[in-house]
């Protein structure tokens, strides 16, 4: 009673500020509540975070240029690719000393393969001029200037230098650029020609089907969801087996029985024949393109949509749909106007989920979808582990993970994150 | 009110040789017969599983019944999906809309039905202010109280003028207080709008307090149709006399009837006087019931020659309003007395001997 007609800080029984007190008794149960959770925060942030970190700062990181040619890099500081004239003879000088030593610590053909990313050709030149440079005597054999481009005629292209000259800085926004189909040019940011534009294209296939699936998978988990909730407990459990089995079963298995099914020569194929559909030399097609990607990643994603709106709509009491009837509102006005906004926090939540796991989708795709039908993530997948551009790889994930981030800000703003329940 | 009811021809509700089978092995509701008056507050009481919820069900068209016919104002129902039979429904956890306003609540069965903007909102306004909530229409019923959400659900089952609303135990929810006070006020609304009410509850007090008449169920059947004080001065049945107050009942064997007066022969010993009401001829089995505040200990208050019991005092209970003694009378250790708290009432101490009996119209000799 005193306490709270003191003017100052409350105080405990023995004097202390109250709020002192109660950190010091509240500190024992926090950190023993961090050292339950250490062992999981250490393993996440040691196998998850920091390899993400890393590949985030793999798409702009560039040292290769400034630790392979660390003296080429210095005589260009004063080259000006404005002027569209070659460099002069110092820096030709300074690129054989620095081949000479890259040749040997054999770190030429790489750097040769990261400038091709940015200027096709060069990646021979380098390879090229690898065998021949260590020939020469740095002291006597001048002027390289000739000796270069008669070694190979890209040395004399102003293009190649003003590649080099671009790509010396140790960050680089060059991955972006190409990420979203922009190059350098000599005038500065430019649109790549339009045989070379295929990012902007993938990214936008990648959203669209993302959305005509978790679409696809609403449409046809709702109804589900809803028998689920409202179907005696004995038939609900087994439908809910039912919905669950494709859980239980590898990723790899489903897919390779869409494909099974959907081929040319599959089962609905084979159907469609004998009933007379479609004629057997005008096979549908089936696979191998977006239908085909649609199909079995809706088949594969369906449990995500329909077990969040299950445990949401289980929550809804049948009275409200009885209640909204005695007041004299038809079957379809009761659903749409009772039932169906309170399920829209299950929408949402199997939507998100729904969404961000077909964003960055891969195996699915790469099975059944052909060319036309492949997820930016292929793209990503084919840059990691055939192309080995980790850099380009890294920023086409950055952009994905920015896109996700950016939608669900959005969701957040338009719906409400709390507005979201997955149980 | 009640009055107007019991002639057949003018039933506004009414449920003929009406079965109900949920697994097609078993009935819930066994050959209803009930014919419910305009303007009647009839109420369904039984206990749980007793089929009258499963009634109310029908009638408001969420069930339909297996058997028979079920009319509203004369027309069959049966086929009549819920929405068109323009009954208001009160529930149980009164299934307010959680994404709407109070008032949208409300306006919902306007709109449904077409209505105007003014005339909605005039309605809603009115509804509103009869149960007092007229500053509420804003809120969402999660942000009012039991109470006040039952006053709601009141209000949304009214608003659009139906002859006919149905209450599953609409009070089950609200505590002891505030269920008396919601009692008084829905009989009160139900009578100064001359609205039929069908009710059902298990509390036999709710159904006591308000209805004109009340429909006792147990197992699938109407087992007395009544008004309150017949049902609980007059039950038809043990049944009856057993669910609705308190009841004393000692098995036995009748002696004798003459005049109207059965001498039974309690199982624990003893003669008693009683009102024979299912049984005809001596020899019969009969459990015989007796309402606590209806013993009498004072010999002079008894009718000359009237039998009594000898009784011992278990226990004494001081309940503040009403003493509430436990006696052993005829081997029975649950025998309860109520006596009035006045100030020239004796308070039994355990263990005194002492003489009862009763008017022989107070207690009923019934089926065993």
């Amino acid at each position: 009673m005193s306490d709270t007609t003191q003017a100052g800080p409350v105080l405990a029984a023995d004097g202390t500020p109250l709020k002192t007190s109660l950190n010091r008794a509240l500190r024992r149960q926090k950190m023993r509540a961090l050292a339950l959770i250490a062992p999981l925060l250490i393993f996440v942030l040691v196998t998850f975070i920091a390899p993400i970190g890393d590949m985030l700062f793999r798409s702009v990181e560039n040292k290769i240029v400034q630790d392979t040619l660390p003296l080429t890099v210095a005589a260009l500081a004063d080259w000006d690719p404005g002027l569209r004239e070659l460099p002069e003879e110092p820096v030709y000088a300074a690129l054989a000393a620095d081949l000479q030593v890259a040749v040997k610590e054999k770190l030429h053909t790489k750097l040769g393969t990261r400038l091709n990313y940015e200027n096709t050709g060069m990646s021979s030149m380098f390879r090229q001029i690898g065998r021949d440079v260590t020939k020469w005597d740095l002291a006597t054999d001048g002027p390289f200037k000739e000796k270069f481009i008669e070694e190979n005629k890209g040395w004399g292209d102003f293009a190649t230098w003003r590649t080099l000259k671009s790509y010396s800085p140790t960050l680089t926004s060059g991955y972006f650029l190409n990420s979203v189909d922009l190059e350098k040019g000599p005038d500065g940011i430019r649109a790549r020609d339009d045989n070379q534009r295929i990012y902007i294209t993938l990214f936008i296939r990648t959203l669209w089907m993302a959305l005509v699936i978790t679409g696809a998978c609403l449409l046809l988990g709702y109804p589900v969801a809803w028998l689920l909730a409202n179907l005696p407990n004995k038939s609900a459990n087994l439908l809910m087996i039912l919905v669950l089995l494709p859980f239980w079963t590898s990723l790899l298995v489903r897919t390779s029985a869409w494909k099974v099914l959907l081929q040319e020569q599959g089962v609905i194929n084979d159907v469609l024949v004998a009933i007379g559909f479609v004629a057997d030399e005008s096979r549908l097609q089936l696979i191998n393109n977006q239908f085909g990607t649609i199909t079995a990643m809706t088949h594969i994603l369906l449990p995500f949509m329909i077990l969040p709106l299950y445990s949401v709509m289980k929550t809804i009491p049948p009275s409200y749909l009885r209640a909204a009837k005695s007041l004299g509102a038809t079957d379809w006005t009761a659903f749409w106007r009772v039932y169906f906004p309170q399920s829209v926090p299950g929408i949402g939540a199997g939507a998100i989920l729904v969404f961000i796991l077909s964003i960055g989708f891969y195996i699915t795709p790469e099975l059944v979808g052909g060319t036309k039908g492949v997820f930016i993530s292929n793209r990503i997948a084919y840059h990691i582990s055939s192309s080995l551009n980790w850099g380009l790889a890294a920023a086409l994930g950055t952009i994905l993970l920015a896109a996700v981030m950016l939608l669900y800000w959005a969701y957040d703003k338009i719906v409400g994150i709390d507005n979201v329940k997955l149980g | 009110m009640s009055n107007a009811t019991h002639s057949g021809d003018a039933a506004f509700v009414e449920f003929e040789r009406v079965q109900k089978s949920y697994d097609g092995e078993t009935l819930v509701v066994k050959d209803l017969n009930l014919a419910i008056g305009q303007g009647e507050f009839l109420t369904m009481l039984g206990p749980s599983g007793s089929g009258k919820t499963t009634c109310l069900m029908m009638l408001a068209g969420f069930e339909t019944a297996t058997n028979g016919d079920i009319r509203l104002g004369g027309r069959p129902i049966n086929n009549i999906p819920p929405h068109k039979r323009g009954i208001g429904m009160v529930f149980q956890n009164y299934a307010l809309f959680p994404h709407m306003t109070i008032a949208e609540n409300l306006s919902f069965p306007l709109e449904v039905r077409k209505m105007g903007k003014d005339e909605r909102e005039a309605k809603v306004k009115r509804a509103l202010d009869m149960v007092e909530m007229g500053a509420f229409g804003g809120r969402r019923p999660a942000q009012l109280s039991g109470g006040q959400q039952q006053r709601v659900a009141l209000a949304r089952a009214l608003v659009f003028e139906p002859e006919l609303v149905l209450m599953d135990e609409p009070l089950g929810a609200l505590d002891k207080q505030l269920r008396e006070k919601m009692q008084f006020e829905i009989k009160h609304i139900s009578d100064n709008l001359g609205i039929t009410v069908v009710y059902v509850t298990h509390d036999q007090t709710e159904a006591l307090t308000m209805s004109d008449r009340v429909a006792v169920f147990d197992d699938g059947r109407i087992q007395q149709l009544a008004p309150p004080d017949k049902l609980y001065e007059e039950p038809e049945n043990s049944f009856v006399a057993q669910f609705i107050g308190e009841n004393n009942t000692m098995m036995g064997t009748i002696e004798s009837i003459n005049n109207g007066i059965a001498v039974v022969k309690l199982d624990g010993g003893g003669l008693i006087d009683c009102k024979p009401i299912n049984v005809s001829k001596p020899g019969e089995r009969t459990r015989v019931s007796i309402r606590p505040e209806r013993v009498e200990f004072n010999k002079e208050r008894l009718q000359p020659g009237a039998h009594t019991l000898k009784a011992e005092v278990l226990e004494f209970i001081y309940m503040g309003d009403i003493f509430r003694t436990r006696l052993r009378v005829a081997g029975n250790d649950e025998f309860i007395v109520k006596t009035r708290n006045a100030p020239d009432q004796k308070r039994l101490q355990p263990g005194t001997m002492l003489d009862i009996g009763w008017l022989p119209t107070d207690c009923r000799a019934l089926d065993a």
